[in-house]
């Protein structure tokens, strides 16, 4: 069976095609943000008897290091270079087969053997 | 004495050495170079093995003369579905004229030291397991489309599709990656393919094995090694082909962008995602439902939190299965007789044209939300649309870092790399549709 085809339709095949993956696509993400705001609605409110109850002391002001790129903004580093912090968070995930995004690191300190 | 060398002489006319010197045998021996040459490549210097090695050993396998493990008459016979001689393993079809022959005809042309003819009127699955090699009974498996969907479902598995839920913009990327696709099928169209066998050539440019291959097995079968060993060692290549593209488009204060982090993804929103993913794409794209249903089911195993066992053996003991089978079954198809043609050389090129092109679509749309977002999205991993998973996110998140050592584009680049499947997956099922019988 030959099925020979002619480069204008080819063209428009291609051209076609392309559109409608990113027509799919676009359909998708939108879903997808629906998705996402209706899950994030249904997150539950903060509890309201919480007004009522005794306010908590807030805690000590901790000396606040450099914070490390690609954590959640809290993590601190305790002499330890950006480059390398990365590398920690990213074995830690690989030997705990945990995503990187579903683990929170605290902070990273180099412990100085003497 | 007479009575030994005649024994002799019948063991080694009847040997698969002779049918090296037989007619075209020779090919046999230079497929038999590749097959090693591909062994090479998978063992010492690590081109996709788990894959690779598989499709040279059957490469190996099929080429030894009088092994008789494969029968690509007999599977050709099953694709024009006309009448198979098992005795002589010849099919009653006029390539040529393409048209069934009649039983007088093909008798009327057959040698005086013929085997009694014993023909079946139209085979099925049942008579190529009946009478076939072991490796036709395996590559049932490819025909029927069963092991690429089958490893989608551990692809699916072992995807965390967290990083896409929480950014779903990258799938735009991965949407964009998909240009090279289009791409090499004009290209393909332009240097002579049919429709059927373009659309199988342009899919490598989606970057994606099992993608690739049921596209192939089911628009030009013919074409199935030549697009499986070039698909795969192409996914090898990557940290190879797309660091020069990712630097001649992009500027270092580009690629040197610190992304921000990702939000958190819940656990519902996984679970949801892929229900929702497999039934919205399914019924917009209905000919997608065998790649995207397993790869959303195999999703949802790792999800689910519920069925652990399931999808560990999905991402392990199936995967393994099923690439054996696969990778075996693949490299049946490279017979000398339909590998050694200008054709696999086109395909080859091709298949080049269609990674190189897909890299530049991620890149470039990578670019434009760079500009757009204010310098918020690094372009880097626009590459990463391709799907190739992880090996394209790795490369952006090296060449990120090589721009700036406090990068870290893993992640970001991981959501771009899973929508590459779903959109390759998307490109397939539109080329099915339209060139699909």
């Amino acid at each position: 069976m030959d099925l020979k085809m002619n480069l204008g339709d080819a063209a428009i095949d291609a051209v076609m095609g392309y559109a409608i993956v990113f027509l799919g696509i676009a359909l998708l993400v939108l879903v997808v943000v629906l998705m996402g705001r209706i899950m994030s609605r249904k997150k539950p409110a903060p509890a309201a008897p919480a007004a009522e109850r005794q306010p908590v002391p807030a805690p000590a002001p901790v000396p606040a290091g450099p914070t490390a790129p690609g954590t959640a903004g809290d993590l601190k580093l305790y002499g330890t270079p950006d480059r390398d912090a990365a590398m920690i968070m990213a074995i830690v995930a690989d030997e705990l087969k945990i995503p990187l995004n579903e683990l929170r690191f605290i902070s990273i300190r180099e412990v100085n053997k003497k | 004495m007479n009575n030994i060398l005649e024994t002799l002489k019948k063991l080694w006319m009847e040997s698969g050495f002779m049918g090296f010197f037989e007619n075209g045998g020779w090919k046999s021996f230079i497929m038999i170079i590749v097959a090693l040459a591909l062994l090479y490549l998978g063992i010492k210097k690590k081109f996709e093995p788990l894959l690779l090695v598989g499709i040279a050993f059957g490469t190996l396998l099929t080429n030894l003369p009088g092994a008789g493990l494969y029968h690509m008459e007999m599977w050709d016979a099953y694709v024009y579905e006309c009448p198979y001689d098992a005795a002589n393993e010849a099919i009653l079809y006029d390539v040529e004229e393409e048209r069934v022959l009649s039983v007088e005809e093909y008798m009327a042309s057959l040698p005086e030291d013929a085997q009694e003819p014993e023909i079946i009127e139209k085979l099925s699955f049942t008579d190529i397991a009946h009478i076939g090699g072991l490796l036709d009974i395996l590559y049932i498996g490819v025909k029927a489309g069963i092991y690429p969907c089958l490893i989608f479902i551990g692809v699916g598995a072992m995807t965390d599709f967290g990083p896409l839920i929480a950014n779903p913009k990258s799938f735009f990327l991965g949407a964009a990656a998909q240009f090279g696709v289009f791409f090499a099928f004009f290209g393909a169209v332009l240097l002579g393919f049919n429709g059927n066998q373009a659309a199988s050539i342009g899919i490598i440019g989606g970057a994606d094995g099992p993608t690739a291959i049921l596209t192939c097995m089911l628009l030009a079968p013919a074409l199935l090694g030549p697009i499986a060993i070039a698909a795969y060692s192409y996914m090898a290549l990557i940290p190879m082909i797309q660091p020069p593209i990712m630097r001649a488009l992009t500027t270092e204060k580009e690629r040197s962008v610190k992304m921000e982090q990702l939000r958190e993804v819940s656990k519902t929103e996984k679970i949801v995602f892929p229900i929702l993913v497999a039934g919205f794409v399914i019924l917009l794209l209905p000919s997608t439902a065998p790649l995207i249903g397993c790869l959303m089911f195999g999703n949802l195993l790792r999800e689910t939190g519920v069925t652990e066992r399931l999808s560990d053996v999905a991402q392990n003991a199936l995967m393994n299965i099923v690439t054996l089978f696969l990778g075996i079954s693949v490299g049946a198809t490279t017979v000398a007789a339909r590998f050694l043609t200008v054709n696999t050389l086109k395909i080859v090129l091709l298949g080049l044209i269609a990674f190189c092109f897909s890299t530049v679509g991620g890149l470039l749309v990578g670019k434009l939300m760079y500009k757009l977002s204010g310098g918020k999205i690094n372009p880097l991993i626009g590459a990463a649309g391709v799907s190739a998973v992880p090996m394209a996110a790795r490369v952006a998140q090296v060449e990120g870092q090589k721009a700036n050592p406090s990068n870290f584009l893993l992640m970001h680049a991981m959501g771009p790399n899973v929508a590459g499947v779903i959109g390759s997956a998307i490109a397939a099922g539109f080329l099915i549709k339209v060139f699909g019988a």
